[in-house]
């Protein structure tokens, strides 16, 4: 039994739920992301985060998979303010769905000073309504800097309990910054660009696995979405017990996510075998 | 984690028996890739700042000091503090273009 706390089922198939539910997932959270293109419109948006919460929770639940949202306009389109803000006016009311958990995930992608703006201001409509929020760290050679954007971002505006924010895409390299600010940490396994399962569990070693949770984020690129089984089986043959196996993959996620009252574990019957 | 920090749960011995046809294939890839660029017609650039990057990257993997995953990874980083007035595009390249600091 697994929970992936990040994957984008939108862009996944329907042969993916029933893979996942028969490898032992049993909820999922999926924030909102860039689909590959830029959206022309902020009604685009709105029909994207109906998606999330209407009809993406029917697909997953048919495989007796909870399917919880996150909101938000992501940063890969985020570096047009005025646009941004039209995004994120319509934030609230997707936030006061009973399947939405917080703003997610949010963040940088290159680094930019309109970015870091449109960050800042999720940051405030999380604080306004006590969301959790799930951020994403910039790719490849723009991470080391990104993550610490971020960290003195939320440093400074200082309205939101650390614990209640996850700083997602970890690597070696910061993952002890996050950690050592109170802040969940999680790590994502991808084929090439982000962790694989060996390093995921590398990681672990070395820093515990306290405020850690692993997930594949799945989607419309390179990415597997049975990451978090095989990083299980990688735990296995690492000698790792079947208690923490279960922690990282189950009690981590559960405890960050649990902190938004909308969250419930419990799957929904499957109406497909 | 049931292992004191830092410590696999399983000894050396097992460790290379699990990961080294893994390890032994992907550093094969790695010589394969520079061959090949050696093969290859010449372009106008005389060097790549991506390929220098995994030969820099190459010195800290065979170094005798810990840590090289992270110290590969901080190599490859950009060192700049400061935000960027305007994104270069949305995708990164995997390792940070000399000179711009």
């Amino acid at each position: 039994m697994y929970i992936d706390p990040h994957i984008h089922m939108v862009s996944r198939t329907t042969d993916d739920y029933a893979r996942m539910a028969a490898a032992g997932c049993v909820a999922v959270t999926e924030p909102a992301f860039w689909a590959g293109f830029d959206r022309s419109s902020a009604a685009g948006f709105y029909d994207y985060f109906r998606q999330l919460t209407e009809s993406e929770p029917r697909r997953a639940a048919a495989y007796g998979i909870a399917h919880h949202a996150w909101i938000c306009i992501n940063p890969k389109e985020a570096d047009d303010h005025g646009f941004a803000r039209e995004v994120m006016s319509m934030i609230p009311e997707f936030l006061s769905r009973s399947n939405v958990l917080g703003v997610g995930e949010i963040g940088l992608n290159r680094n930019s000073k309109t970015e870091l703006t449109v960050f800042e201001e999720h940051l405030e409509i999380a604080a306004r309504h006590n969301s959790l929020v799930l951020i994403h760290t910039p790719h490849l050679e723009d991470k080391l800097k990104g993550t610490r954007l971020i960290l003195d971002a939320i440093a400074a505006h200082g309205k939101i309990n650390p614990a209640r924010i996850l700083v997602d895409h970890v690597e070696e390299h910061t993952v002890r910054m996050v950690l050592d600010r109170g802040i969940w940490a999680g790590m994502t396994l991808y084929p090439d660009t982000k962790c694989s399962a060996a390093r995921a569990v590398d990681i672990m070693e070395m820093h515990g696995t306290e405020r850690i949770w692993i997930n594949s984020a799945g989607d419309w690129g390179r990415s597997d979405p049975l990451a978090v089984p095989k990083a299980v089986v990688t735990m296995r043959a690492r000698g790792h017990t079947a208690a923490d196996i279960h922690k990282i993959s189950f009690d981590n996620p559960r405890a960050f996510l649990s902190q938004s009252g909308n969250f419930n574990v419990n799957a929904p019957r499957p109406t497909i075998s | 984690m049931t292992t004191p920090a830092g410590k696999p749960p399983i000894d050396r011995q097992a460790l290379i028996d699990l990961g080294f046809i893994d390890a032994r294939a992907k550093v094969l890839d790695i010589a394969a890739f520079l061959d090949r660029l050696d093969r290859a017609p010449p372009s106008a650039a005389p060097t790549d700042f991506r390929v220098d990057a995994i030969r820099a990257a190459l010195a800290i993997a065979i170094d005798t000091s810990p840590a090289r995953a992270e110290r590969i990874l901080k190599c490859w980083s950009d060192p700049t503090t400061q935000p960027v007035a305007h994104a270069d595009g949305k995708a990164a390249r995997g390792a940070h273009p000399p000179g711009n600091t």
